[in-house]
């Protein structure tokens, strides 16, 4: 017997900004959830199981904080789980969660992400000192820029690029009024006159640090045909990872990413995924990784990813445009900024994107990564019925 | 519906404090133990999951290093619990049963020795109302024993009773930690005695699970898992009775261990009186034997203690001692969370 078709038919997310101090860690993921049933016209008793995911709990100082939060995401009396992969933790999450109601394990299932990152200190979080091991380089700025700077060598790429597409992310922020980061007055030259951080990356080339949740409502067949908006069908997904490091890594392109994008193409039998894909919501914390991720994930050939950023194919009326939503760069709760792009994938292809739609977007691509650029976690959705 | 074995269970010696090895040094022996079982390699595993605490290791992302022991080159297909290793084995069994993985590896491990366990685990609780207090794991479970002798439902020498058994059930168990079964031991927090109390322990473990055909190619006697469920209870210590256990019933019932009677239990009870709640929540009769290996008492590496109580009732399985039998795994103060398994040795697939 075949997989049961899984499809998302609610999706919620927070107000995201810097410190969101009018609620606590509960009342945060609340929020999201809320929303979310909101969406799916249902209510708590009508969710079969929780599946929750965040980055490492030392960003708010409670450990397994899934226990604290049973009550406030209607848990209590169900199975509640909690996913972690770094990063790409909000991906991974929302996969467990599609797995349950493809394995016909449960019909109804709550999937939540959250970081609220202003009680805590994430530099401080990342820098914990680890005895016999590297420290971590200044945060996770210290430890990318040598990759972007690997790719500008190999790629030739002009040095503006990674402007060009803060400047845009941030522009399509503009659009999305959960977004972090509103900047109205940004323009081009100021994303240039920025101070540079770690070279090649300038301080408006970098992701900020937010308070925020995100939720979705997965479902089987059955469950979608009650929805009473149209639902997003999960045609692909998949988890890779490789190791931290060693002398094999490709820290550009790594294989990991390549073999989870080739999965989940496979799986929702794309074979040209410039073409056959209309949007794509990618984990970009750091400008450079637009051009970088569109070589690993097959839409551009290598080399050649900044090409398709500079002719502007990227842009939110572009032929193939990434981040509509304004991306992790405009938006970074860490722990939900993986489902944030599964779910801005899921918003696409349902029409419900509002003023950052896509028009005519009917397959959509969800991509997180997370660590040393080891985890990987995907999906692809349409507008359709897979097995239809 | 697929169905999905136990095929090989490893576990480490679990000690006091591993100062002298890394956490990678530590998974790697045992999933290369479970692996080599079954003669299976890291690249011939088609799904990998996890279970570990950061906070035990005292620094985020933990679990990346542990990856390296895995040996994840090629890329694998690879997920992460931050819980105890028994709710990485459900991740896993959810993913066989997609029909996606013919094959999963699962393991989990826990280094309590960097830190002061106690208030290392009062980090779990309610951040603004309960965690300021620092109430220490001791102390809830305290609580919790307390509870069940005022409703008559134990007393300080039947507690004394259970680590007894438990702890000379160890002296066969060639990893446990703690073998010593004196009952003289001075008050920790009272009512609970040291005798009460589980050992502090490094320790790790690792499952192969594997799917109908391939698991009874894989292994003679495979451990079909029959049912396995899992329920939360609320984290408000006074918003719960905690001399009961409603989420262990209700995961029981719905991994389906009330249908037919079952020979061995292996129970994540880190305290005695934990045994106690959890006997009656599975309505199991003397006739039980309850905890062969020694349990949680005898040795209690968090995040992976959970996973070896699976492991120890699948191993019986695999062995022809038992049957049908049950493991429980918990999670959170005093029970909140808990898992159940029902494991199978005839081939109902």
């Amino acid at each position: 017997m075949a997989d049961e078709p899984v499809a998302v038919i609610g999706i919620g997310q927070t107000k995201h900004a810097a410190a969101r101090r009018d609620v606590s860690l509960a009342g945060l993921v609340r929020e999201a959830a809320g929303r979310a049933l909101a969406d799916a016209r249902l209510d708590w008793p009508d969710v079969d199981a929780v599946v929750i995911g965040k980055a490492p709990d030392f960003f708010e100082g409670v450990m397994m904080p899934e226990l604290y939060l049973a009550e406030a995401l209607g848990a209590v009396g169900k199975p509640m789980m909690r996913v972690h992969t770094a990063g790409s933790v909000g991906g991974s999450t929302a996969l467990v969660a599609a797995d349950l109601v493809a394995a016909r394990v449960h019909r109804t299932v709550l999937t939540v992400a959250f970081e609220k990152q202003s009680e805590s200190n994430a530099m401080w979080g990342l820098s914990l000192p680890i005895p016999f091991q590297q420290p971590l380089l200044a945060g996770a700025g210290g430890f990318f820029a040598p990759h972007v700077r690997a790719y500008l060598r190999r790629s030739g790429a002009p040095e503006d690029v990674g402007a060009l597409v803060a400047y845009k992310d941030r522009r399509n922020a503009l659009k999305n009024p959960y977004a972090h980061l509103h900047e109205d007055d940004l323009t081009l030259e100021r994303v240039l006159a920025s101070p540079m951080l770690w070279d090649p990356i300038r301080y408006s080339e970098t992701c900020p640090s937010s308070d925020g949740a995100c939720a979705m409502v997965l479902t089987d067949a059955v469950g979608a045909r009650r929805a009473p908006h149209p639902p997003a069908w999960v045609h692909g997904r998949a988890m890779r990872s490789e190791p931290t490091m060693f002398a094999g890594k490709d820290y550009v392109s790594p294989r990991a990413g390549r073999d989870c994008a080739a999965e989940v193409y496979r799986q929702a039998g794309i074979t040209d995924p410039r073409r056959e894909i209309d949007v794509a919501e990618l984990y970009v914390p750091f400008s450079w990784y637009e051009p970088m991720w569109l070589e690993n994930l097959g839409f551009a050939a290598e080399g050649e990813g900044w090409r398709l950023t500079e002719s502007r194919a990227t842009a939110l009326d572009g032929d193939l445009p990434v981040n509509p939503s304004g991306g992790v760069l405009s938006t970074n709760p860490i722990g939900a900024s993986g489902m944030l792009r599964f779910a801005e994938a899921a918003l696409q292809v349902r029409g419900l994107a509002g003023e950052h739609q896509v028009d005519g977007a009917r397959r959509a691509l969800g991509h997180a990564y997370g660590g040393g650029s080891q985890f990987f976690a995907m999906w692809l959705v349409g507008s359709e019925r897979p097995d239809s | 519906m697929t169905e999905v074995a136990v095929v090989a269970f490893a576990q480490s010696a679990h000690v006091r404090d591993s100062a002298e090895s890394s956490e990678v040094e530590m998974v790697l022996p045992v999933l290369h133990d479970a692996l080599g079982q079954v003669g299976l390699t890291t690249a011939r595993i088609d799904f990998t999951c996890s279970g570990s605490s950061d906070y035990l290791a005292g620094r985020a992302f933990s679990f990346t290093m542990a990856l390296d022991g895995v040996g994840a080159w090629p890329p694998i297909a690879e997920s992460h619990v931050e819980m105890d290793g028994a709710w990485a084995l459900y991740e896993a069994w959810v993913k066989l049963r997609t029909g996606r993985a013919e094959t999963a590896l699962v393991y989990a491990w826990g280094k309590s020795s960097p830190g002061r366990l106690r208030d290392v685990l009062t980090r779990q609780l309610d951040p603004y109302c309960l965690a300021p207090l620092w109430p220490d794991s001791v102390s809830l479970a305290a609580l919790q024993a307390q509870a069940l002798i005022d409703a008559g439902a134990t007393d300080e020498k039947r507690l004394a009773a259970i680590a007894a058994r438990n702890r000379t059930a160890a002296r066969a168990n060639p990893h446990a930690q703690l073998t010593d079964d004196r009952t003289d031991t001075d008050y920790v927090v009272r009512p609970l005695r040291r005798h009460d109390c589980p050992p502090i322990s490094d320790g790790a473990a690792a499952v192969v699970l594997a799917a109908g055909d391939t698991a009874r190619r894989l292994c003679a006697r495979p451990a079909w898992i029959r049912g396995i469920d899992h329920r939360i209870e609320a984290h408000a210590l006074g918003l719960r009775d905690l001399t009961t256990s409603p989420s262990t019933r209700l995961a029981a019932e719905r991994a389906g261990s009330f249908t037919a009677p079952v020979q061995l239990a292996e129970l994540h009870a880190p305290f005695t009186a934990q045994e106690v709640v959890l006997r009656d929540a599975l309505r199991l009769t003397d006739d039980v034997t309850v905890n062969p290996s020694g349990g949680a008492l005898a040795a209690n590496p968090v995040m992976a203690a959970g996973l070896i109580r699976i492991g120890e009732a699948a191993a019986r399985i695999h062995t022809g001692a038992a049957d049908r039998a049950l493991a429980h795994a918990t999670s959170g103060p005093c029970l909140q969370q808990n898992l159940v398994a029902v494991l199978e040795g005839a081939d109902h697939g």
